[in-house]
């Protein structure tokens, strides 16, 4: 068994809102073993996004601890953490918000070595050497050197992203929607080329994304998180083959399958994902299950450790419907 | 890799940088153009004066000349005291570009430094000074220019001070609110993952991002800074009288406006050309930098 | 007017309510020309659903808005082609003709739930509207009209006083697909309107709307790049790239019978669901800049089946079937097979 890379305890992050406090992410723990995937999916609003930018210190979490090889890193300074970056990075969704419109392709990537003294910004030749192995590796065609990201479409831009984030060797990548802006065609090679990166590189991911047979392909564990929570947590094989909560249960029936007649039927929730806003402390997914009994008004259910490796929260602990996937 | 190790791959593939891009599209805007071509002729005049024309020639009374109507020998004719009013008014374009270029550096550095914070950091700060940035915008600028003025004593860097100060609301505005919206892109947040510090992310991604709406204003705030110093110098609140000043030329003439117009009328025409000028290099400045009609 | 419009309206033979003949649609702009339509033709019964599939740049949005006759003129240039609208000749009409036909036979659902609607007027009242150009009601019965479209499409009618954003992202579509539904079009067009959905909602929008579209008998063109959204609700598919249509069929043609390199590439980059061990097999390259098309087939340069033929000349026509047709120079070699037909084969 791997060793555990980053583990993360409890980790909670409101903010305050004139109308009231926000859960964004409300007491969640997991780990994540060296040169593995997780997966975090979700719908908009369920917190998988703030989740990811909490993990390498981007947003401040309110509570709960971070612990990356041994260290809390919510504990570290600023500029302990500027060290710690070289080793956690992030690949964000949009590839035209996320590359800085004024630098060229050699500036961007170049950026973090320069930032971080790790080649002299004197040593033009050192530089654009090591700018030129990252494009390489990302496929990136040398003459594209000098060119402004808005002189290129959204696959080669977030191979930018991607160069970038690798720059400083990193260890552990958050991926947030890397793919989601991306047309299917180019979707495929970004995947095909991040799985390649953590082959050679010994890379370990947070996944982050709404499309479940993206993250199905892509990812060693899954987390689902409804409303800041995770309901649910497996290995990939497991929870695609056995959802056990409710929610995970619809999510997945929802999937639509590219292929004549594979599409079941589909289970139906009730109303809409509720506000995030002060949410009472019952299961947040409640008012919609359609298990829905007494117990569930009972508090929020804590995650259990159903069967080895499967976590789920749900006062329902037992399966409780045939399992969704069974067709095909 | 087949890089030669004498040569970098980035000078092989040299291309058009952004700047460069701008420039080629302000070339084919005809607006800025001729804004331009006005500017450098002022330019041009303001260097001729500097080199040919002294102070004493402008200032020497000779009364046997006076108010003479414009002629070969005076070609904008001369004023009451007999002095020549277009080598006046030729010395005069100095002024006017001074307090321009240098009323809108104040404005600019102080309204970018205090709009940037403002807008990167917001919460209290934020508040302090947008508050403070109300309150000066909420003076008259004539009042405000007078006030200083008369607090500090009437000189050149005094009047440019004053015409610097009442344009920092309008920076601190601009600023921050192009601040606003770069800030929350994702390429500031891919900063901070590479471990980049406040200042560094202000100067190297959110104020070289946010410059576009900050250049157009210090174009078309130039030519609002020389007209109010020219307000300030007509009032009697500007430089001190003999310096020709356009304001001040304008404001002499007045008194003679029924027997000798030309007194009034070159020195503003003046004054409007140069505004024109700089109001429509502004306007070029602003499509060619826009980004929307990049690619 | 009126009579002129019978008239045309009396031509139309069969149920066809929609068809799309050799349609060009170009954008000229001062340095270039985005040619986004090269030529696409296609039909459409009443009550059926047609999916134009493609990734970005195809042309889908292009061919949805030439089909209104909304095409932003300048740059759009219609350069040739013809479209019939239940009859209509969608091109030669007069804007007051066309104000008459847009929203009455014909209507669009937009990608953006949130930009579609106007945030200051009331739902009701922006649906009661739609109704109004279109039918000699008073305002109280079209917004009676209103309130009972919003039940159709499951939002309580008491709500119509509500201003769009005090609405979710699904509940905000759901009123676009009301006020697209309003007057009963035979024709709706729906450019990706699922899109901007999550999943579960996407999936509650989906059934909604094949339900009507069976209830109402209105015809759809769905444009989409998912093609999990075409299994679900289409019975035609067209799949588009670079302005042109490269297969065409039923469902069961271009999904069970795939033919077209471009098709089977495009499955070939989906992670299959049920084998997530399965390999991404992604179309390499990018597609082509629409300013500078190739000369032979837009895909050949990403074609892993390419011959010099293809980088000559445009792609044949191949009739495969009654309802299947591929445009596709490999073809010409009668032993041709893509690898899924070839894995078909071996497994049938």
């Amino acid at each position: 068994m791997a060793e555990v890379l980053l583990r993360v305890r409890n980790l909670v992050k409101y903010f305050k809102t004139s109308r009231g406090v926000v859960h964004a992410v409300d007491d969640i723990s997991f780990d994540i073993e060296e040169g593995k995937t997780l997966g975090i999916v979700g719908e908009s609003g369920c917190g998988k996004s703030t989740t990811g930018r909490c993990l390498i210190r981007l947003i401040e979490p309110t509570s709960g601890e971070i612990i990356y090889r041994g260290q809390d890193i919510c504990k570290l300074k600023r500029s302990e953490m500027k060290n710690l970056r070289k080793e956690m990075q992030i690949i964000f969704q949009d590839p035209y918000a996320s590359l800085n419109p004024r630098k060229t392709l050699l500036q961007i990537i170049a950026e973090p070595l320069l930032y971080n003294k790790i080649i002299s910004s004197r040593d033009k030749f050192a530089i654009e050497k090591r700018v030129l192995e990252l494009m390489e590796k990302v496929g990136l065609a040398e003459r594209l050197i000098n060119t402004y990201p808005h002189e290129l479409d959204g696959g080669r831009r977030q191979r930018i992203g991607i160069a970038r984030a690798l720059a400083m060797e990193p260890k552990f990548i958050v991926c947030d929607e890397p793919v989601s802006a991306l047309d299917v065609s180019i979707q495929a090679q970004i995947l095909n080329l991040l799985k390649e990166l953590q082959r050679d590189l010994g890379l370990t991911y947070v996944f982050i994304t709404h499309d479940l047979s993206v993250v199905n392909h892509f990812s060693d564990d899954i987390a689902v998180m409804y409303l800041g929570q995770i309901v649910e947590k497996a290995p990939a094989d497991e929870l695609f083959e056995n959802p056990l909560h409710p929610y995970t249960q619809a999510l997945l029936s929802a999937i639509l399958i590219p292929a004549v007649g594979a599409n079941r039927e589909r289970i139906k929730l009730r109303g809409e994902v509720a506000s995030p806003i002060d949410p009472p402390p019952v299961c947040r997914f409640a008012k919609r299950c359609n298990y829905y009994s007494q117990e569930c008004a009972h508090g929020v259910p804590p995650l259990l450790e159903i069967t080895p490796g499967h976590f789920v929260a749900c006062h329902q602990v037992k399966p409780v419907a045939p399992s969704a996937t069974k067709a095909n | 890799m087949t890089t030669a190790t004498n040569v970098l791959v980035s000078k092989k593939y040299a291309k058009r940088s952004n700047a460069a891009e701008v420039w080629h599209r302000l070339k084919t805007n005809k607006g800025a153009i001729a804004g331009f071509t006005i500017i450098c002729i002022i330019l041009a005049i303001t260097l001729y004066s500097v080199f040919f024309i002294s102070y004493e020639e402008v200032t020497a009374i000779n009364v046997q000349n006076r108010l003479q109507p414009p002629s070969w020998e005076h070609p904008f004719g001369t004023d009451d005291m007999g002095r020549d009013l277009f080598k006046r008014t030729l010395y005069g374009s100095r002024y006017s570009l001074l307090i321009g270029l240098g009323g809108v550096s104040i404005s600019l550095i102080v309204g970018l430094i205090l709009g940037s914070i403002a807008g990167y950091f917001g919460g209290l700060v934020d508040d302090l000074i947008m508050r403070f940035s109300d309150f000066l915008a909420s003076i008259p600028t004539l009042l405000l220019g007078m006030v200083i003025v008369t607090v500090l004593g009437q000189s050149l860097p005094n009047l440019i001070l004053a015409v610097g100060v009442t344009a920092i609301p309008e920076f601190i505005r601009i600023t921050r609110s192009s601040v606003l919206v770069v800030r929350n892109q994702e390429f500031v947040e891919a900063a901070t993952a590479i471990g980049m510090s406040h200042l560094g992310i202000i100067f190297t991604q959110v104020v070289p991002n946010g410059l576009s709406p900050i250049i157009v204003t210090v174009t078309s705030r130039i030519g609002a800074a020389i007209i109010e110093a020219a307000s300030l110098s007509f009032l009697g609140f500007g430089i001190p009288v003999p310096h020709p000043e356009w304001g001040l030329l304008v404001s002499e003439g007045r008194n003679y406006i029924r027997i000798a117009p030309h007194l009034t009328y070159f020195p503003g025409l003046f004054i409007m050309v140069t505004v024109f000028a700089f109001n429509i290099l502004g306007d070029g400045l602003r499509d060619a930098l826009d980004p929307k009609l990049k690619k | 007017m009126g009579s002129e419009l019978n008239g045309q309206a009396a031509k139309d033979n069969k149920e066809l309510v929609l068809e799309v003949n050799n349609l060009v649609v170009h954008y000229v702009l001062q340095e270039e020309t985005v040619e986004a339509v090269n030529g696409i033709s296609f039909s459409l019964e009443k009550g059926k659903t047609i999916g134009l599939v493609g990734e970005t740049g195809a042309g889908k949005t292009t061919t949805a808005l030439a089909i209104m006759n909304l095409v932003p003129d300048p740059p759009g240039v219609i350069k040739d082609g013809t479209i019939k609208v239940c009859g209509y000749n969608m091109l030669e009409l007069s804007a007051r003709q066309l104000e008459k036909i847009r929203g009455k036979e014909v209507s669009m659902i937009f990608q953006d739930p949130m930009t579609s609607l106007n945030p200051v007027i009331t739902v009701g009242d922006q649906i009661a509207e739609s109704i109004m150009l279109h039918e000699k009601l008073t305002y109280s019965q079209a917004f009676n009209r209103a309130k009972e479209m919003l039940e159709m499409v499951g939002i309580p009618g008491a709500r119509a006083t509500e201003y769009p954003h005090q609405f979710s992202g699904g509940m905000r579509q759901r009123v676009g697909i009301a006020i697209a539904l309003a007057c009963n079009p035979k024709l709706l067009l729906a450019d990706e309107p699922t899109t901007a959905l999550d999943v579960t909602i996407q999936a509650q929008v989906l059934d909604m709307i094949d339900e009507l579209k069976r209830e109402l008998g209105t015809a759809l063109v769905m444009i989409t790049h998912d093609l999990g959204v075409v299994a679900k609700i289409c019975d035609l598919v067209a799949v588009m790239y670079a302005g042109r249509i490269v297969e065409y069929g039923t469902l069961e043609d271009v999904f069970d019978r795939t033919l077209h390199p471009y098709t089977e590439g495009l499955f070939n980059s989906l992670p299959d669901i049920r084998n997530r061990k399965n390999q991404l097999q992604p179309i390499p390259g990018l597609m082509p800049d629409p300013t500078n098309l190739p000369r032979g087939c837009s895909f050949a340069p990403r074609c892993r089946y390419v011959s010099d033929a293809c980088r000559e000349a445009q792609p044949t026509k191949h009739q495969v079937s009654e309802t299947h047709v591929i445009y596709c120079s490999a073809y010409d070699d009668s032993n041709f097979q893509i690898e899924r037909a070839r894995g078909r084969g071996g497994n049938g």
